[in-house]
């Protein structure tokens, strides 16, 4: 599914270079569910802005679904992210003026489907995730954890392949944190991948696989088997 | 362009944020607003100039002596003369250009206090001297009998013309006039005809209160001689006024030793000239109503450039959201383009319906005004279809224009930049 050699990016802000993410590499399988995890400027949201065609790198190789991720133009970078994935930011990132059904709706909008049409399937999309009752509320008048539920619902309506979600849960108390992880977990039994950024430890401990990035590259890696080992090595640290 | 979803998307929008709106669209609605009604106004102001003018004869020029302003062959500076009958047939037969000529005196004012007598009633009004031809130079409707004719001339009857007013004042509203008389200065002159004027020039007062005696009566009764105070001549079709102006000028200072450089001895108006520089007026208020019209709209449209560039710039995280949701840069331009149009279009087509009403209303209060014979100079205040829809269309292209910058700029969005959390 993703499958990265040799992955270079700096940032370059006037006379300044900052190289971020220095010769990465990294496969993740279709149907995993993996987070991302390292220091706060270890290049977390970096590597998933690649990862999401929203960003492009300056060395390396990037193939998504066997297809090299390089030098696209804006269209069709565009066409990737809305065949192949689905974001979920931190702070929702929900369009102020449109009410969660036309939220949730929005990506099928740039697919030229009609606006009846998308508008059933986001109902089904907001069913599924409980908040059919909230479909015609606009997105202040909901709360942090139906707020994320419905970006979920907009990540999902797509039918991607790849869910990309930046500190999903960076927003949200602990009891709502487990409910989304909870509904991403649900996604990922569905064959979707998932990758999550996060800086809390309970929260990667229930993906199935860690990545731990420092100093640019990949620094661990924790799969299944070892997480409660890892959870283990936690509590002393 | 024509995808009714995408129209959804814009008005949802628009109208999601309607002050936003409001406030972008009201620089438009205003220019629009202003050029149509400025348009309007001075249209209407023509219109009105040229129905009060346009059946006077456009092809003659009029004059009338004045003391000689220079000396010439003995004379000194400064004499008293006068046109003279004979002047008329001389030029009647030497001067091939002309078409009508028709002399014209003045005998009592209507400001010297009452002049007229009917019955009981009394009334003071300008006392005219016309020929038959006076008629086809400046028209008017004959409302009751007949105007001058070439009998009453030859016979220097007496009998007399009156206009409207002279009818209303002197006799009652069922009287028959015909065939009564009025005394006038003393004298009695049967009425044979009732005449209204269909333009708004008068030469000595106005028609409607003016008493026509025939030219050659005036002439007698107030002993005038063969004195011609004013001269109204036309011109054949094809020739200049100003040809047969000055023809006839240098033969009647000829005939009147009068010296032919002598600039005040004969004056003279020719209409010809009047009405093309009333014209050339007009084409400058013309164009300057499209110079403050289009610039006032210009300015409308160059404040929606700069409002879109704010909502841009407002709406850096929902472009960044939607191009992470695969909206392709040409769905986002397109979309900011459309809004923009959309703005100026509907602003425009409010400010044009607007101003249009506006001018309609105040076209049927003026036509719903009693003629009263008052100078309105101010008619039909209307815009051509044409000017419409070109309004209409400047507003699309103006539109377009507005939004390719605010368009430019949200392409320059990287959606990631949009993205980053603050
Ligand atoms: N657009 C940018 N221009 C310049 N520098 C940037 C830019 N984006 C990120 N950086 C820098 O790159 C480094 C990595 O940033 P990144 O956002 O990937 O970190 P992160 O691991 O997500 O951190 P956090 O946990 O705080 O979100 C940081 O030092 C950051 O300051
Ligand atoms: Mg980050």
């Amino acid at each position: 599914m993703i499958s990265i050699q040799d992955l270079h990016k700096s940032y370059v802000t006037g006379n300044n270079s900052l190289h971020v993410l220095k010769g990465l590499n990294l496969e993740i399988k279709e149907g995993e569910f993996v987070s991302i995890m390292g220091s706060s400027g270890s290049g977390k949201s970096t590597l998933l802005n690649i990862l999401g065609v929203l960003d492009d790198y300056d060395k390396g190789n990037y193939y998504l679904s066997g297809k090299r991720i390089w030098g696209l133009n804006e269209t069709q970078a565009a066409i990737t992210r809305n065949a192949m994935i689905g974001f979920i930011f931190q702070s929702f990132n929900l369009i102020s003026f449109k009410n969660a059904m036309e939220n949730v709706a929005l990506p099928l909008y740039y697919q030229k489907v009609s606006r009846k049409k998308r508008n059933l399937i986001a109902m089904e999309y907001l069913d599924r995730l409980g908040l059919k009752d909230w479909a015609h509320h606009l997105p202040s008048e909901l709360s942090g954890g139906q707020k994320q539920r419905v970006a979920i619902a907009r990540a999902l309506i797509s039918n991607p392949k790849i869910i990309l979600a930046d500190e999903p849960t960076g927003a949200l108390d602990s009891q709502t944190s487990l409910e989304v992880m909870d509904i991403l977990k649900e996604v990922n039994d569905q064959g979707i991948t998932v990758i999550i950024v996060t800086h809390e430890h309970d929260i990667a401990a229930l993906t199935k696989k860690i990545i731990r990035l420092k100093d640019g590259v990949i620094g661990e890696i924790i799969t299944n088997g070892d997480l409660q080992n890892y959870r283990n090595r936690l509590t002393q640290e | 362009m024509f995808d009714l979803d995408r129209w959804n998307e814009i008005w949802h929008a628009l109208a999601k944020n309607k002050v936003r709106s409001l406030l972008t669209a009201f620089g438009v609605f205003w220019g629009i607003f202003m050029l149509i009604v400025m348009a309007g106004a001075s249209n209407g102001l023509k219109n009105g100039i040229v129905e009060g003018v346009a059946k006077f004869a456009t092809n003659s020029c009029f004059m009338w002596s004045q003391q000689t302003g220079e000396p010439y062959k003995g004379f000194k500076r400064g004499r008293q003369w006068n046109m003279e009958s004979d002047d008329i047939t001389y030029i009647l037969n030497n001067v091939p250009e002309v078409e009508y000529i028709s002399p014209k005196n003045f005998g009592s004012r209507m400001n010297g206090g009452p002049n007229t007598i009917h019955g009981l009633k009394s009334g003071a009004y300008n006392v005219k001297g016309d020929y038959p031809e006076y008629i086809k130079i400046d028209p008017y409707t004959i409302l009751q009998g007949r105007w001058i004719n070439d009998m009453d001339i030859r016979d220097k009857r007496k009998v007399c013309v009156i206009g409207e007013k002279v009818f209303e004042q002197m006799f009652d509203a069922k009287e028959n006039p015909l065939g009564d008389y009025l005394k006038i200065s003393g004298v009695y002159y049967q009425v044979i005809g009732v005449i209204r004027p269909e333009t708004n020039i008068n030469i000595n007062g106005r028609a409607e209160e003016s008493i026509f005696l025939p030219f050659t009566t005036m002439q007698q009764t107030y002993n005038m001689g063969n004195m011609v105070h004013f001269l109204a001549v036309t011109a054949k079709k094809g020739t200049p006024v100003s040809v047969v102006e000055e023809k006839v000028k240098s033969i009647i200072k000829l005939r009147h030793s009068i010296a032919p450089t002598d600039v005040q001895a004969l004056m003279s108006i020719n209409i010809e000239e009047q009405f093309k520089q009333i014209s050339g007026l007009f084409i400058a208020i013309g164009l300057l109503t499209w110079i403050v019209g289009i610039g006032t709209l210009m300015a409308g449209v160059i404040g929606v450039s700069n409002i879109m560039l704010v909502i841009v710039k407002e709406r850096t995280k929902e472009i960044g959201v939607q191009r992470a949701l695969g909206a392709s840069p040409r769905t986002i331009i397109t979309q900011i383009m459309l809004e923009s149009v959309a703005l100026t279009t509907i602003a425009g087509y409010t400010g044009l319906s607007m101003g249009v009403g506006l001018l309609e209303l105040v076209s049927k209060i003026i036509d719903s005004q009693p003629k009263t014979g008052n100078e309105v100079f101010f008619r039909n205040p209307e815009v051509s279809i044409t000017v419409a829809v070109a309004a209409l269309i400047i507003l699309v292209l103006a539109g377009l224009f507005a939004g390719s910058i605010p368009a430019k700029r949200a392409l320059m969005i990287k959606p990631i930049e949009a993205l980053r959390e603050e």
